[in-house]
């Protein structure tokens, strides 16, 4: 079975090149792995205004959203600042690729 | 926060017709109208700046306002009546089929009054377990409840001696799942006569202060679950007696001691819950809990209620039914004569906050202004209403392969939970949601927020205004109501991005209008999908039951296909003999929403029956840009597919290729799972852009993308799509017949 690997930076690395689109199939197992559902707040984008500028927010299931001060004015940036989050969570450490 | 919320009564209103707006304030007693013309979405600095116009209106300005709940919960009800037992001896009796026994105090049936305290019923208790109550003493049985498992339950009442009996008597269920019975005995005081009447599934509690969904009460103890066959006699029986009460046919010797019978298999499709016993108390549904339920007695031979309606006795209530909001009146506009037909909304502004309340103009009945009509997707509209679960799910962001996207008005269903349900949600006990209704206020239905439905249709708007803004706006809902007659004035109908859900009426009506010589242009993707029933009698309220196969939030219990409002076998046109492939050609193959793509120019874009459309169209790529994640091929897309009705002559000009792994096969595509089922891998995974024509001169157009209108103002309108479509419209103008098939 799939398994998270802190080592495999080369998904990283691609997954910074391209968040949206064709993944490779390793890169998709750890996305999945990844925006799986679990326990706690999850991420989601608030529209600041359309089509220009994000705010990263937390939300529990039930609850409203809370804001942090992450402000994007690309989405690609934002998935990217998601997936580094997420990555330091399962490897205990930050993501090599900055 | 200083907020502001509201909707209105009808969606479309053509000249001398008045829409009247209904409003609530959140911590304050002011907002401002304005009625305005929406010519765009609000898309950011890459598409047409939004812009909408001010319409002069007497309603426009300041106004004052308040807060109006929202009187959520499904309930049933008989007003007060005599018969009704006021202190003397009963007994009570019925099938429940509890869904959330844990959750607390549930009404399940009874005259008991929350507010004074009076009256007796039977209920669900705090432990879990079914309880009498008669006026202060509660009963209960001690045994908890198993969820989704059908019980018989009495309850005796002899007032010489206040002598109190209930039975909990589970029933096998195939299975040798431990449940638990109990018969127990208490003694109580009186208990008075109640002003209200009887209620099911909710206590009534009073006076309500503000909109009612009944009589003028509030609600409270709103049960989950279904209650089959409700009985009521003015005397104590013992078991025996209590057997020949609940019996079919109802035993003659019970004689006037029979209060009510009452049989919810009859008038599935209204709102009508019928007495049978000789008094006639017949009562009404509140909020709309859904009918044609499996009753207690359903034994599998027939999944089709209309045909076995004693097998679908059971109601089944939801503390999170909403049929009407019910909130008054506090503005009205009168389209006036020479409006042109086109999109409208009441802006509603309060110096924090901006909430919107679209309708649509449409021309006199029966007249078109133009050549052109835009059918707007109401049904789909309606059955997406508060879609919670796309951003409240923690599954959404692995299907969509990107972190969900979301906003103030998004945010309001966290805070309003009853403001209801969309038919993408479930119930708070689990159960599919099948019913939506457009009389409450909304959070997704407005020209700002997430590209969607309503939203992206304005992409279709803008490009339209582009060319001069010659089109009339028709509605689906009009168009289930007034059938072929709504789209003949016009050479060409365009459909939304998304026109996902239909009645037989309005896909009757398309074939009709085909058939004549009409054109069509399908703008969108994932159309014609699923089947849906109006409400008989309600506009503007609809009914889909997601049965066998099909992308699905949920999908219709066993035995439950079939829809109350209509008797109508429920689930995919597809199922039902009427793929959206055989009226337009292509129909839903897969969707994702990461990353949108483009079309390549196929061999048969050089057919001359063509060439029309490609005149000054440059480049192999088409939309190979867009507002949509880039490009106009995506988010949910269709193919051609001959096995399913695309027609045989029909000409696919252009494919989409390149779409990521979040692009997988709809479910019905997968019978054997396989692995092999998402876009990199799976070369069936593409949208159709699909030309054919249908005989009498008539001819169909589509795109099969949802995208695709995304990118009809790309760059400033400077674009091949653009171009393309452009092409198609005026081609489609144009009366100049097409010739017959295969001529």
């Amino acid at each position: 079975m799939y398994q998270f690997d802190k080592s495999r930076v080369d998904l990283a690395r691609e997954f910074k090149a391209a968040p949206f689109g064709e993944h490779s199939p390793d890169l998709q197992y750890l996305l999945n792995i990844l925006r799986a559902p679990r326990p706690g707040p999850f991420h989601v984008l608030l529209i600041d205004r359309p089509g220009e500028r994000w705010t990263l927010g937390l939300m529990e299931p039930g609850r409203a959203p809370v804001r942090t001060n992450m402000v994007f004015t690309d989405l690609a940036a934002a998935e990217w600042h998601v997936f580094r989050e997420r990555w330091s969570v399962l490897a205990g450490a930050e993501c090599p690729v900055v | 926060m200083k907020r502001v919320m509201g909707y209105c009564d009808r969606w479309s209103a053509g000249p001398g017709e008045t829409v009247r707006f209904k409003v609530s304030c959140i911590d304050t007693t002011a907002y401002e109208a304005q009625i305005v013309r929406l010519k765009q979405p609000d898309a950011g600095k890459l598409a047409t700046g939004f812009a909408p116009e001010p319409v002069e209106a007497d309603c426009n300005g300041g106004h004052e306002g308040r807060y109006q709940p929202i009187p959520i919960g499904g309930a049933a009800a008989v007003g007060p009546h005599v018969a009704l037992p006021g202190g003397g001896c009963f007994t009570l009796c019925g099938w429940v089929y509890p869904t959330t026994p844990e959750k607390g105090r549930q009404a399940v049936m009874g005259t008991w009054c929350e507010a004074t305290r009076s009256g007796f019923g039977i209920e669900i208790g705090a432990d879990g377990a079914f309880a009498l109550r008669v006026g202060g003493t509660v009963l209960s049985s001690g045994v908890r409840l198993v969820a989704r498992r059908w019980y018989f339950v009495a309850a005796t009442f002899e007032a010489a001696t206040g002598t109190m009996v209930l039975w909990q008597e589970p029933r096998t269920d195939h299975d040798f799942h431990p449940v638990d019975g109990a018969v127990v005995r208490g003694v109580a005081g009186a208990y008075g006569r109640t002003a209200h009447g009887f209620t099911f599934a909710a206590w009534a509690n009073g006076a309500a202060e503000g909109p009612s969904a009944w009589g003028g009460l509030r609600f409270a103890c709103h049960m989950n679950g279904r209650i089959d066959s409700p009985r009521l006699a003015s005397v104590a029986l013992d078991r025996a007696g209590i057997a020949r009460l609940a019996g079919d046919p109802l035993d003659a010797a019970l004689g006037r001691n029979l209060v009510a019978a009452w049989d919810f298999s009859l008038g599935i499709s209204g709102e009508t819950v019928s007495d049978i016993g000789p008094r006639r108390l017949h009562g009404t549904t509140i909020n709309l809990p859904t009918r044609a339920m499996r009753g207690w007695n359903w034994d599998g031979t027939e999944t089709n209620w209309t045909r076995a309606p004693h097998q679908y006795g059971a109601i089944h209530f939801h503390d999170t039914d909403l049929a009407d909001a019910c909130w008054a009146d506090d503005f009205s506009f009168t389209v006036p004569e020479g409006l042109r037909s086109g999109v409208y909304a009441a802006r509603l502004t309060t110096p924090d906050f901006e909430y919107w309340v679209p309708f649509f103009v449409v021309p006199p009945r029966g007249v078109g202004r133009s050549k052109v009509a835009f059918l707007a997707s109401t049904a789909t509209y309606t059955v997406y209403l508060n879609n919670r679960g796309r951003f409240l799910s923690t599954t959404t962001e692995r299907y969509q392969g990107r972190v969900t996207v979301m906003d103030d008005i998004d945010a309001l269903l966290v805070e309003f939970p009853e403001m209801g349900l969309s038919t993408y949600d479930r119930h708070s006990d689990g159960s599919g949601v099948s019913v939506s209704s457009r009389h409450r206020p909304m959070q997704n239905f407005r020209p700002n927020g997430r590209h969607w439905n309503f939203n992206l249709d304005l992409f279709i708007i803008d490009w339209l205004e582009r060319l001069g803004g010659d089109y009339d706006v028709i509605t689906e809902e009009d168009l289930h109501t007034h059938g072929y007659d709504l789209l003949k004035p016009y050479a060409v109908v365009l459909t939304g991005s998304h026109p996902e859900y239909d009645s037989r009426d309005m896909l009757d009506s398309f074939e009709t209008y085909l058939r004549r010589g009409g054109r069509m242009m399908y703008m969108g993707g994932n159309g014609f999908y699923w089947r849906i029933a109006h409400h008989p009698v309600r506009p503007g309220v609809i009914e889909v039951r997601r049965a066998e196969g099909g992308v699905r939030a949920w999908d219709a219990e066993p035995g439950e296909a079939f829809h109350a409002f209509s008797g109508e076998y429920g689930g995919l046109w597809r199922r039902n003999m009427r793929a959206p492939q055989r009226l337009f050609g292509v129909g839903f193959i897969s969707q994702g929403f990461d990353h949108c793509s483009y079309y390549r120019r196929t061999g048969d874009a050089a057919d001359p029956r063509v060439a029309w459309m490609f005149a000054g169209v440059e480049g192999e790529l088409l939309g190979d840009f867009g507002i949509l994640q880039g490009g106009a091929a995506g988010l949910e897309i269709d193919a051609a597919d001959w096995g399913l009705g695309t027609p045989k002559h029909a000409l696919v000009v252009a494919r989409s290729e390149n779409h990521s792994n979040t692009y997988e096969l709809v479910a019905e595509e997968v019978l054997i799972p396989h692995g092999a089922t998402d876009a990199v891998i799976n070369p069936d995974i593409h949208a159709d852009m699909t030309f054919f024509e249908t005989g009498q001169g008539g001819a169909v157009f589509s795109t099969g993308s949802i995208a695709y209108a995304g990118s009809l103002g790309w760059n400033g309108f400077d674009n091949n799509l653009f171009r393309l479509t452009t092409n198609v419209l005026n081609r489609f103008k144009d009366s100049k017949p097409f010739p017959e098939p295969g001529a």
